[in-house]
C-alpha cells in the first residue's frame, strides 16, 4: 500500500548539481523544499578524507562512488533494427549516485557555450545555407541566447569558483584567455592553476603553430576562496585523485563544498536520502502533477504530494522518469513524431599519446581541470561548407589522475605482458602526455531514448533504451581535428606518438570511457513539436513540471556541459520565481 | 612471530596497531570497502592459503601470473608482489561475485562493442577458465600448465588471449583479460588490497603512491619527484 507524506511547496527529483542549487533558490523564495535522493549522503569528511580516498582500485578501477549497473542501467544498441543488450558493466559513461551525484566525481573542466551553439540549426542556416544540413541531422536552436544566460554562466563560475584566464570581457579581447568565447562581464573569480610541463610544451608548440592557447578553466581552486552562498574551498594541493573521486580538500567545486553547506542550514530545506523516484503523478486533468511517488530505504512505495516538481536526476534518468510518468509524447522515429527520448546525442572525443624519453612529467601531479587548450577549430572558426561536417572541438593537453593501473599508456607495438611489457613500463611511466579533442555531436533522426520491451530494473519497471551510433559528419569533424593535431605533434617531435581517433566505419561502443556528457532526450526549444521544454525548462504539458540538466541540450556542444547546465539552471529558477510563481500555468503560450 | 621481514620493523608494528585502530573507525561509515587486517598485509606467498581457490587452481595462479609480470632486471615480478593473493581476495568479494554489475537474463550474444555480455561472475569464469585451460594442457602436452617449460606457458597464455584455444562453455579470450587485468591490478594497487607488496611496483615506475599533495612540487617541472612511495597504511617505500 503506499504511504502518503505531508505535502511540499516543492519536491526536488535527485541531489546533484542542478537540484541543489534550485534548492538555494526555492527556498530563497520563501517556499518549502524537499529533495528526494535514490542514492546515500556523502560528504568530505569523512566519506571523501585522506587516506582512504587516495585509493586507485576502488574508486578509479572499480568506481565506488557511481552508480552500480546492478541498481540502475541502460540498455544499448546501435540502430532500430538491433535487439537492444544492458550496460552491464561501467565503461563508456559513469553517472553519478548519492547526494552531490556526479558533481563529486567530476574534474571540473568548466566552460560556456559559444553564442553560435546555443543557436545553432540558424547560424548554420544563416552562415552556410540550409542545404548543407544533412536530411536525418535534426539539429534545433536551444530557444535561449548566450546574452540571457550570460549573467547566470557568471554567477555559476562564482559559485564554483572557477579557476581561469578570460580571453573576452565585455567584447574586449584579453590575450592570454580564449579569444573565440563570448563576452563576459567578468574575469574568472580565481586566477588559472599553476602549469605543468605538458602544458608548457603544447603551449610553445600551439603557438608556433599561430594558434592562441589558454588554461582550461577549472573548478579546480588555485586559491584560497569564499562563494557569494558563504562556502569556504580551499587551494588544490594538485592531489591527483580528482576524476572518479571526491576532493579530500575541499577545493573542487561540488555540490557538497559550494551549495549543500549554506543549503542544509536552511530551515525551509530538507532532504532524504535511500528514496528512488519511480513516478512523477498527475491529477485527473494530466495537465497538472500532484507529487511524485518513491520507493523509500524499506522498500515501502510513498506518495510525496507537491505543488511544484523539479526533475534534476541526470541527462537519461530524466527522460526515463517522463517516459515512465506519461509526460509529453514519446519519440516515434518510424513516423518521426513524439518527442520524450528524441535527440540523443553523446560526445566526440579523440587523443594523440606522446612519448619523450627526455622529459619528466610526473604524471601524479595535477589537478582534474590541469590544463591548456587551444579553441581555433571552435564551432565558430570552421567553415562548415568548406570541411563537409557541421561541428567543432577544443583541443588540449591535460595532466590528470596518472595513478598506474589506468594511466600507463605505451607506444604501440609493446606487448601487453611479459618482460619487455614491464621493461616499457618502466621506460615511459611519467614520460607521455596527451593532447585530446573534445567535440561535438549532432543529433539525428536515428538516436534516441524509449523504454526497453524486455529489461527491467529492480524494482521491475523497463530500463532506459539507448539507440546510438556515431554518423558520417562526426567522423568527417573528428578526423579534420586529427590532422591539426598531428600539425602541432610534428612541432612538439615526440620520440613516438600514437593516435587514436575514431575512423570511418566505427561503431559507438560501451566498454572504454569517453565521457559522462550525455545530452537530449527532453530537449527544450520553442516549438512543442520538436521539443519536450519550453526555453524556461518547463514541460509543454504538464506545467508545474520542471526538468533540468543536459537533457535539455537538442545536440551536444563541443565543451563539457556543466557550466551550461548550471546557468540554464539559474535560468529556469529565476522565471519560475519572477513568472511562474506569481502567475502558475505554461510560461510559453503556442 | 612468522614472516618478519625487514620492513616489519618495531616502528612498522607500532604503525599497523594504530592503523588497525584507526581502519576500524572508518570502517563503521557504510559502503566503504575497507579490507580488514585479519591477516597482515606482510603476507609471505608460500604459507598463503588461498581461500577462493583449490590447491590446483592456485597452482595455476602461480604459474600463470608468473608468466604475465616474471621477475628479473627490470624490476619485481608479480609473485615477489603478492599478485595471486589479490586475486584471491578479488574472488570473494564485490568483484569476483560481480554484485555492482546488471546480470539479469536474458543474456544474449552481441558485438563486442555492447560490453560484457556474460552470465558468469569473474569468479565463476575463473573457476571454469582454468579447468578448460587444464583440460587442454593434458590434452596438448600431458602436463598440467605448472608442468609445462616457460616457453610452452607463454605459448598457451597467447592462445588463450587470441581466442585460439576455444571453450566450450566460455570465452578464454574473456578468462584471459580478467587474469591479465587483475593481475596488473594487484601489481600496482595499494598494497591494502593485498598485492604490490613492498610498494614495489611504484619503486620501480617512480609512483609515489598515497601522497596526494604536491602544491610545492606541481612548480618543479621534469624534475624527477625525489620522495618514494607510501601507502594508505603508512607503509614507506
Ligand atoms: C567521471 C565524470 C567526470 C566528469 N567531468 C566533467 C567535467 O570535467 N566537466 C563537466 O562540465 N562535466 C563533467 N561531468 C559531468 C557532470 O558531472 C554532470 O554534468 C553534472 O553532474 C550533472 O548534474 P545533474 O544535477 O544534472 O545530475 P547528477 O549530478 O547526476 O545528479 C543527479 C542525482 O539524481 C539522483 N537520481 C537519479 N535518479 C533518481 C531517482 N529516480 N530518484 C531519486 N534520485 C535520483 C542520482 O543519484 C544523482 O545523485 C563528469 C561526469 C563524470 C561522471
Ligand atoms: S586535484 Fe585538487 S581539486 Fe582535485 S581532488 Fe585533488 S585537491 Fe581536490
Amino acid at each position: 500500500m503506499t504511504r502518503q507524506n505531508k505535502p511540499v511547496d516543492v519536491v526536488l527529483v535527485g541531489l546533484g548539481w542542478t537540484s541543489s542549487i534550485m534548492g538555494m533558490e526555492m527556498t530563497e523564495a520563501g517556499l518549502e523544499v524537499l529533495a528526494l535522493e535514490r542514492g546515500k549522503d556523502q560528504n568530505t569528511v569523512p566519506d571523501f578524507a585522506y587516506p582512504q580516498m587516495a585509493d586507485e582500485l576502488t574508486y578509479g578501477v572499480r568506481y565506488k562512488l557511481m552508480s552500480a549497473p546492478a541498481d540502475s542501467t541502460v540498455t544499448v544498441r546501435h540502430s532500430s533494427q538491433d535487439v537492444a543488450v544492458p550496460y552491464r558493466q561501467l565503461g563508456s559513461f559513469l553517472p553519478g549516485n548519492g547526494v552531490g551525484g556526479a558533481g563529486t566525481h567530476w574534474n571540473g573542466h568548466t566552460w560556456r557555450p559559444m553564442p553560435e551553439e546555443l543557436r545553432l540549426r540558424s547560424y548554420v542556416e544563416e552562415k552556410f545555407g540550409a542545404d548543407i544540413i544533412p536530411e536525418d541531422m535534426t539539429i534545433q536552436d536551444f530557444g535561449v541566447s548566450y546574452e540571457e544566460l550570460e549573467p547566470h554562466f557568471d554567477f555559476f563560475e562564482k559559485i564554483l569558483g572557477v579557476s581561469g584566464t578570460a580571453g573576452n570581457i565585455k567584447g574586449e579581447i584579453q590575450p592570454g584567455g580564449n579569444i573565440f568565447e563570448g563576452p563576459r562581464q567578468a574575469p574568472f573569480p580565481l586566477p588559472p592553476l599553476q602549469r605543468t610541463l605538458n602544458d608548457t610544451v603544447f603551449e610553445n608548440a600551439a603557438k608556433i603553430k599561430g594558434f592562441h592557447p589558454f588554461p582550461l578553466p577549472a573548478a579546480n581552486a588555485s586559491e584560497a576562496y569564499k562563494n557569494p552562498y558563504g562556502m569556504q574551498l580551499g587551494p588544490c594541493n594538485y592531489c591527483g585523485f580528482c576524476e572518479r573521486y571526491g576532493c579530500i580538500n575541499n577545493s573542487k567545486a561540488s555540490p557538497q563544498t559550494c551549495v549543500l553547506g549554506a543549503l542544509k542550514q536552511r530551515k525551509n530545506f530538507s532532504y532524504r536520502t535511500g528514496c528512488e523516484v519511480i513516478k512523477i503523478n498527475k491529477d485527473s486533468s494530466g495537465k497538472k502533477a500532484t507529487g511524485v511517488t518513491y520507493i523509500d530505504p524499506n522498500g515501502d512505495e510513498v506518495f510525496q504530494p507537491a505543488n511544484l516538481v523539479i526533475v534534476g536526476s541526470y541527462a537519461y534518468h530524466n527522460v526515463r522518469l517522463l517516459l515512465l510518468s506519461e509526460i509529453g509524447k514519446p519519440y516515434d522515429p518510424v513516423s518521426n513524431t513524439g518527442v520524450v527520448g528524441r535527440n540523443y546525442a553523446y560526445q566526440m572525443v579523440g587523443g594523440a599519446t606522446l612519448f619523450f624519453k627526455d622529459k619528466n612529467f610526473n604524471p601524479f601531479i595535477g589537478a582534474g581541470g590541469n590544463a591548456t587548450v587551444i579553441d581555433d577549430f571552435g564551432t565558430n572558426q570552421i567553415d562548415f561548407k568548406k570541411e563537409g561536417f557541421i561541428g567543432g572541438s577544443y583541443i588540449f593537453a591535460a595532466m590528470t589522475n596518472g595513478q598506474p593501473i589506468r594511466n600507463m599508456p605505451l607506444p604501440s607495438g609493446t606487448p601487453s605482458w611479459g618482460a619487455d611489457w614491464k621493461k616499457a613500463v618502466k621506460a615511459n611511466y611519467g614520460h607521455t602526455m596527451t593532447i585530446g579533442t573534445h567535440g561535438s555531436n549532432m543529433s539525428y533522426r536515428d538516436c534516441y531514448l524509449s523504454l526497453d520491451p524486455t529489461y527491467k530494473d529492480k524494482h521491475g519497471l523497463p530500463m532506459l533504451s539507448m539507440t546510438f551510433n556515431w554518423k558520417e559528419n562526426d567522423i568527417r569533424m573528428t578526423q579534420f581535428m586529427k590532422k591539426q593535431i598531428e600539425g602541432i605533434v610534428e612541432v612538439m617531435k615526440p620520440d613516438h606518438v600514437d593516435y587514436s581517433f575514431k575512423d570511418f566505419g566505427s561503431e559507438y561502443d560501451v566498454r572504454p570511457y569517453q565521457t559522462t556528457h550525455n545530452v537530449g532526450g527532453a530537449v527544450m526549444g520553442t516549438d512543442p513539436a520538436t521539443s519536450v521544454l519550453n526555453r524556461y525548462l518547463q514541460s509543454w504539458d504538464v506545467h508545474n513540471v520542471f526538468v533540468m540538466g543536459s537533457s535539455a541540450f537538442p545536440q551536444n556542444i563541443q565543451y563539457n556541459p556543466t557550466g551550461l547546465v548550471g546557468a540554464l539552471t539559474y535560468w529556469s529558477a529565476k522565471a519560475i520565481r519572477e513568472k511562474y510563481l506569481p502567475n502558475p500555468g505554461p510560461l510559453v503560450q503556442v | 612471530m612468522m614472516n618478519i621481514k625487514k620492513t616489519l620493523n618495531n616502528s612498522r608494528r607500532k604503525f599497523l596497531k594504530e592503523a588497525t585502530i584507526a581502519i576500524s573507525v572508518v570502517a563503521m561509515a557504510p559502503n566503504l570497502v575497507i579490507p580488514t587486517l585479519a591477516q597482515p598485509l606482510d603476507i609471505d606467498l608460500g604459507e598463503y592459503k588461498p581461500s577462493y581457490f583449490s590447491a590446483n587452481e592456485w597452482a595455476f595462479i602461480l604459474a600463470a601470473t608468473d608468466r604475465l609480470i616474471p621477475a628479473d632486471a627490470t624490476g619485481p615480478g608479480a609473485l615477489d608482489t603478492n599478485v595471486p593473493v589479490f586475486i584471491d581476495k578479488q574472488m570473494q568479494g564485490r568483484f569476483g561475485n560481480a554484485l555492482d554489475w546488471y546480470m539479469q537474463p536474458p543474456f544474449l550474444s552481441a558485438k563486442p562493442e555492447m560490453g560484457y555480455q556474460s552470465s558468469l561472475t569473474p569468479a565463476q569464469t575463473y573457476r571454469q577458465g582454468i579447468k578448460a585451460t587444464e583440460d587442454y594442457c593434458h590434452q596438448t602436452y600431458q602436463k598440467s600448465f605448472a608442468e609445462l617449460s616457460d616457453s610452452e606457458k607463454d605459448m598457451v597464455l597467447s592462445q588463450l588471449q587470441l581466442g585460439e584455444i576455444q571453450f566450450s562453455d566460455l570465452s578464454s579470450m574473456q578468462f584471459f583479460s580478467f587474469l591479465l587485468q587483475n593481475t596488473k591490478e594487484g601489481y600496482f594497487a595499494d598494497p591494502i588490497h593485498s598485492g604490490n607488496k613492498n610498494l614495489a611496483s611504484w619503486k620501480m615506475i617512480g609512483f609515489p603512491g598515497a601522497r596526494a599533495s604536491f602544491k610545492e612540487w606541481v612548480a618543479y617541472p621534469n624534475v624527477e619527484y625525489p620522495l618514494g612511495p607510501v601507502s594508505i597504511e603508512g607503509e614507506r617505500g
